[in-house]
């Protein structure tokens, strides 16, 4: 019988191959932001028992990757003007195909690496892995600013899987630690792609490249 | 290895090959209903069979054996594959370990069949077309294989029939999810194999956007009659498989395959929903669908070998 946490972890999964192949940003935001109201419950189902501690964290990261930062990623996207990714370095269809093979291989590794605990499912590892490398893949392969401030997230967001189950000392500490960390780079990058915007009327990180005095 | 032959099958067989074309009957009445319309009658397609094989065929002085082989064997590859379907639970006419890759194997014959005979016209057109349809096919076939491979590992057994004999109530308790996405990668293939919409519209008569139907422009008579009803084949075999998975099987042999033909005809309906709410996709989008159906079936297997 698959358990609400591996319910969660297959949805993991699934958001991150709609992710990789859509070129809707408005789409994408909001499956980040399914993904973190996912993840939000996490912390109170990894342990069994009932924890105040548990229950703020779920409650952050609840409020900050379902409201705050979904508010914040389309504010930015609307005062861009952008709609959809155009021409990323990777195409949808091989991005999905990288998909497929990044779950691959993170299977392949979890495989490999000891389960952290008693009562962690096996399953954990290999999504932790497989949303970590969709991120990387995202960050690398996409033009729009937002685009790769919302892979960004995603790549935390593997991160944040790993310790919601796996972790059981100053788990408090280190989530919120790692929540706060992306709540201040959101808030920057959403400042910066705006500043860009304004600079250069595009959000194209690309062409930062050729930036002269 | 010799296959285990299934004499009772052949009953569930002649079931299949009589009630196939009233399919696209059901389809089109449903469209018919959300459009509004009266629709044509349920029976038009055997009407339509009937017609086509009472015709004389034209053939183009530039085709070779190759042009009317085309359909012929785009038919017996699909009959074939049929003998290898079960209904709801009960086998095929055939089974033996590995037949779902000759199921599989049979389907690509047929389509390679029908492209080659579309490149023997010479037409730029038809070129284009079987070029379309064997770019889909891959990742479909890819989707496919993939799908009915974790159903072998769900199940552990590589015979078709087996396969979804042993699919009962417990599997779906046990494995649930990842036979849903199974059945939603395995729905996917069926669309695009069918060239259903939003793969390929059958209606459509646009240069650009045709698929199958700009294939099998230059048949005529009797050769069309085989294509159409190979299509209607096609539609109750995938159907017959999908259904199979999605129905769990009692052991029934009576009930389960009335509940699998039924399952079938829902599958119809279901089909006319789909393609009366949505228009079909921009073809660049298509391949990205497909592929999307192989992540599908990839996760559901590696989901379950983990």
């Amino acid at each position: 019988m698959i358990s609400l946490v591996e319910f969660i972890l297959v949805g993991l999964v699934l958001t991150n191959l709609v992710l990789l192949g859509t070129s809707r940003i408005g789409l994408c935001i909001r499956m980040v932001a399914f993904q973190g109201v996912g993840l939000a419950l996490l912390p109170l189902l990894g342990h069994g028992e009932f924890e105040l501690s548990s229950l703020a964290i779920s409650g952050a990261t609840a409020l900050l990757k379902g409201w705050i930062f979904p508010t914040l990623l389309f504010r930015s996207l609307e005062s861009a003007h952008v709609r959809a990714e155009v021409e990323p370095y990777v195409g949808y269809s091989n991005s999905l195909l990288f998909g497929v093979a990044a779950l691959g291989v993170s299977v392949w590794l979890g495989g490999r690496m000891p389960v952290p605990g008693p009562g962690v499912p096996q399953l954990l590892t290999p999504v932790a892995f497989f949303t970590i490398l969709v991120g990387l893949f995202g960050i690398v392969t996409r033009r729009k600013a937002v685009s790769q401030v919302v892979s960004y997230l995603v790549l935390e967001n593997g991160i944040f899987a790993f310790g919601a189950v796996a972790l059981r000392k100053a788990q408090l500490l280190v989530e919120m630690g790692i929540l706060l960390d992306v709540f201040v780079a959101v808030f920057v990058m959403g400042i910066a792609i705006f500043r860009i915007n304004r600079e250069f009327d595009h959000i194209d990180a690309d062409r930062l490249a050729s930036l002269k005095e | 290895m010799s296959p285990a032959v299934h004499l009772d099958a052949l009953w569930r067989i002649a079931a299949g090959l009589v009630l196939c074309p009233l399919l696209f009957g059901c389809i089109n009445r449903v469209k018919a209903k959300f459009a509004g319309r009266q629709g044509q009658p349920l029976l038009q397609t055997y009407y339509d069979l009937a017609k086509l094989l009472g015709k004389g065929a034209v053939y183009s002085a530039t085709t070779s054996w190759v042009f009317p082989l085309g359909p012929m064997l785009g038919l017996a590859c699909i009959l074939a594959a049929l003998t290898l379907a079960p209904l709801g639970g009960q086998p095929g006419l055939f089974s033996f370990e590995g037949d779902l890759f000759l199921f599989a194997g049979l389907l690509s014959l047929g389509r390679f069949a029908t492209a080659a005979a579309a490149l023997d016209t010479g037409s730029s057109f038809e070129g284009m077309g079987a070029s379309r349809e064997m770019q889909f096919a891959v990742p479909a076939e890819l989707a496919q294989v993939l799908g009915l491979a974790a159903l072998a590992q769900a199940t552990g057994t590589y015979s078709l029939s087996e396969m979804l004999a042993r699919l009962d109530m417990a599997h779906w308790v046990a494995t649930g999810p990842v036979l849903a996405l199974t059945a939603t990668a395995l729905f996917l293939v069926l669309l695009a194999e069918t060239c259903r919409i939003p793969v390929d519209d059958p209606n459509t008569h646009l240069e650009l956007t045709m698929i199958h139907e700009v294939m099998v422009l230059d048949h005529s008579g009797p050769d069309f009659a085989f294509i159409l009803y190979g299509q209607g084949v096609k539609l109750w075999t995938l159907g017959a498989v999908l259904t199979g998975l999605i129905i769990p099987a009692r052991g029934d042999a009576l009930l389960d395959p009335a509940l699998g033909a039924l399952g079938i005809f829902g599958l119809a309906v279901a089909i006319g929903i789909g393609e009366s709410s949505m228009a079909r996709l921009r073809l660049l989008l298509v391949p990205r669908l497909l592929v999307g159906a192989t992540a599908l079936s990839g996760l559901a297997l590696i989901l379950l070998l983990r």
